[in-house]
């Protein structure tokens, strides 16, 4: 249907989408974590490896990454219930660092140089596919019990506990799922690229998936993936720019910082009653 | 052999307490980390090498370059990340500089190359002994300018009106300004302030190691974050006594474990502290 290169492009776009998304669900219940990298990578070995050593199927090794990363999420979201904003950014860092200097010092799991040879069995249909159940999942979210509860949490914690929300609960459930999605995306590019290694999965990567959410809006759950299509369209479009390509977009954060820091995509951006005022042109109606 | 540790972990920990004081200094006052800071501190040595090599000046123009260079550049980030977003969200400065940290590091890949460079040292190799203990030529000058420079600004911190000025707006922005205080101007200040130390502290690594590369403020950036965990944000002694600390740690890490696990102690104990005392070990109630 398409040709290989865009192919490819399309099934990094898919998987970095339900990065981007694995992301916003555990900022959803306000806990920003710039380590999710990490998670990523849990899946990916978990995955490449019980396929390579025990022969596993595709189904099972994907569905076993994923619940290795969400153990690790509830691993690291319990603990780390009581860090605040800037605080719980850096321990999820941090966990990031040592993950990765764990996996590079493991011969086991292929040290530095990491594991070869991961068959190659994700395509476009499988991706997309769990891809479209997430998104008929958030939007379901939105409405949903747990949904208002994150939302509460995130707008203020304490107000949440005493209106009776378990913020415990609700917080560590979003860590884990956050890292569970991470792991399963983490898994189906391992079996994309055939070759992983730690350095997949540093903190530039986990930075990189923050972006995605900063960069999309961080205020629905069409931001984040309108965020990873734009960031991963990039460097491919910035290609004629060869060696000045991170120049530019080191560069782009700083100006859309500037200019729309909320992100591209606002809660009004998708709200059908801001367009139809604007396009009726009513009252002091302005463009969402 | 542990006392030479110990002489050696007292030279990169001078360093390390330097970058970290400029963290600290930052998050003191606003609340937000710099994200480019690591690359000032990059960028510091690199502009004592550009004034060594091109300029043919000797080492201690090097460093004063470094410093005003360093201290220019800091206040060029203030007002293009910090002042127009700080008080927009948190989160907005913190991006910007983190954009800023790509656009500096690919820039000094294109302009120095992506390899290290070899940094002229014209100090003549010669060591010391004191008792137990093994010292170099260098390591004395480093020790010297780091402490010195450390004394310097814990007098200009706490005994001249300016510095009072800074400690006030670190304890309230808002209420500093109700009193008088130039908030803009001292913010400025405290970047230029906390940019020169980096970016001394980069000429300094610069000359203990010997090389230099684009991306050795990456890591560097990266440990300055976990210092003032360690030493509490905004807390000036815990940086100083983190920055010591870290670096007599990772080099009995290097020396007693295997060298490739030393990035991760520095973060495994951030790790361990943040989780039992969640604002670091000095540190007070975050903003």
């Amino acid at each position: 249907m398409f040709d290989a290169y865009t192919s490819q492009v399309l099934t990094f776009i898919g998987i970095n989408s339900i990065l981007a998304l694995s992301l916003y669900i555990t900022a959803l219940a306000g806990q920003l974590s710039v380590g999710h990298a990490a998670f990523m990578g849990i899946g990916a070995y978990t995955s490449a490896l019980l396929m390579a050593k025990l022969g596993w199927p595709f189904f099972l090794t994907t569905a076993c990454g994923a619940v290795a990363g969400g153990f690790f999420g509830f691993c690291i979201g319990l603990p780390t219930l009581r860090l605040k904003d800037l605080y719980l950014a850096i321990a999820t860092l941090a966990f990031n660092i040592i993950w990765v200097v764990m996996v590079m010092n493991i011969e086991a799991f292929g040290g530095a140089l990491g594991i070869f040879n991961v068959p190659k069995v994700t395509n476009n249909w499988i991706v997309y596919l769990s891809l479209g159940v997430l998104l008929l999942s958030f939007y379901r979210l939105q409405d949903s019990r747990m949904g208002r509860a994150f939302r509460a949490i995130e707008e203020d914690e304490d107000a949440a506990r005493a209106m009776g929300v378990n913020a415990v609960y609700y917080k560590v459930y979003a860590f884990t799922l956050g890292a569970f999605l991470a792991a399963y995306a983490g898994a189906l590019y391992a079996h994309f690229v055939t070759f992983i290694s730690p350095h997949d999965f540093e903190v530039d990567r986990s930075i990189e998936i923050l972006l995605f959410v900063v960069l999309g809006g961080g205020q629905t759950f069409i931001g984040p993936v309108v965020g990873a299509v734009l960031l991963t369209l990039a460097p491919e479009v910035l290609r004629f720019l060869a060696e000045y390509r991170l120049l530019v977009y080191g560069l782009m954060f700083v100006v859309i910082m500037l200019i729309r820091h909320e992100g591209l995509i606002e809660e009004d951006t998708i709200s059908w009653k801001r367009w139809s005022r604007w396009l009726r042109r009513e009252g002091d109606a302005s463009p969402p | 052999m542990l006392a030479q540790q110990l002489v050696n972990g007292l030279t990169l920990g001078s360093t390390y307490a330097l970058v970290a004081l400029g963290f600290t200094l930052v998050f003191g006052i606003l609340g937000m980390i710099n994200f480019a800071h690591g690359e000032i501190f990059m960028l510091g040595a690199y502009m004592a090498l550009l004034l060594v090599t091109v300029g043919k000046l000797g080492i201690f123009w090097a460093l004063i370059g470094g410093m005003v260079g360093a201290a220019i550049l800091g206040m060029l980030i203030e007002r293009v990340s910090f002042r127009p977003l700080r008080k927009v969200s948190i989160l907005a400065p913190l991006i910007s500089t983190i954009g800023l940290s790509i656009f500096l590091r690919s820039l000094a890949q294109i302009v120095f190359g992506a390899e290290s460079t070899r940094f002229p040292v014209n100090i003549k190799t010669e060591f010391y002994q004191v008792g137990p203990f093994q010292i170099s030529l260098l390591q004395i000058i480093i020790l010297a300018i780091s402490f010195g420079l450390m004394s310097v600004f814990q007098v200009f911190i706490q005994k001249t009106k300016v510095g009072k000025a800074m400690r006030a707006t670190s304890e309230s922005l808002y209420t500093a300004g109700l009193l008088g205080i130039p908030v803009d101007r001292i913010i400025l200040l405290s970047f230029a302030v906390a940019s020169a130390l980096g970016g001394v502290a980069g000429v300094l690594v610069g000359l203990n190691f010997n090389a230099i590369s684009p991306l050795m403020g990456k890591m560097v950036g990266l440990k300055g974050l976990t210092i003032i965990i360690l030493g509490g944000m905004g807390n000036i002694t815990g940086a100083m006594v983190g920055g010591l600390f870290l670096g007599f740690v990772e080099v009995l890490s290097v020396g007693y474990l295997t060298s490739s696990y030393r990035d991760a102690v520095a973060f495994a104990l951030m790790f361990l502290v943040l989780l039992i005392r969640p604002t670091g070990l000095f540190g007070r109630v975050a903003k």
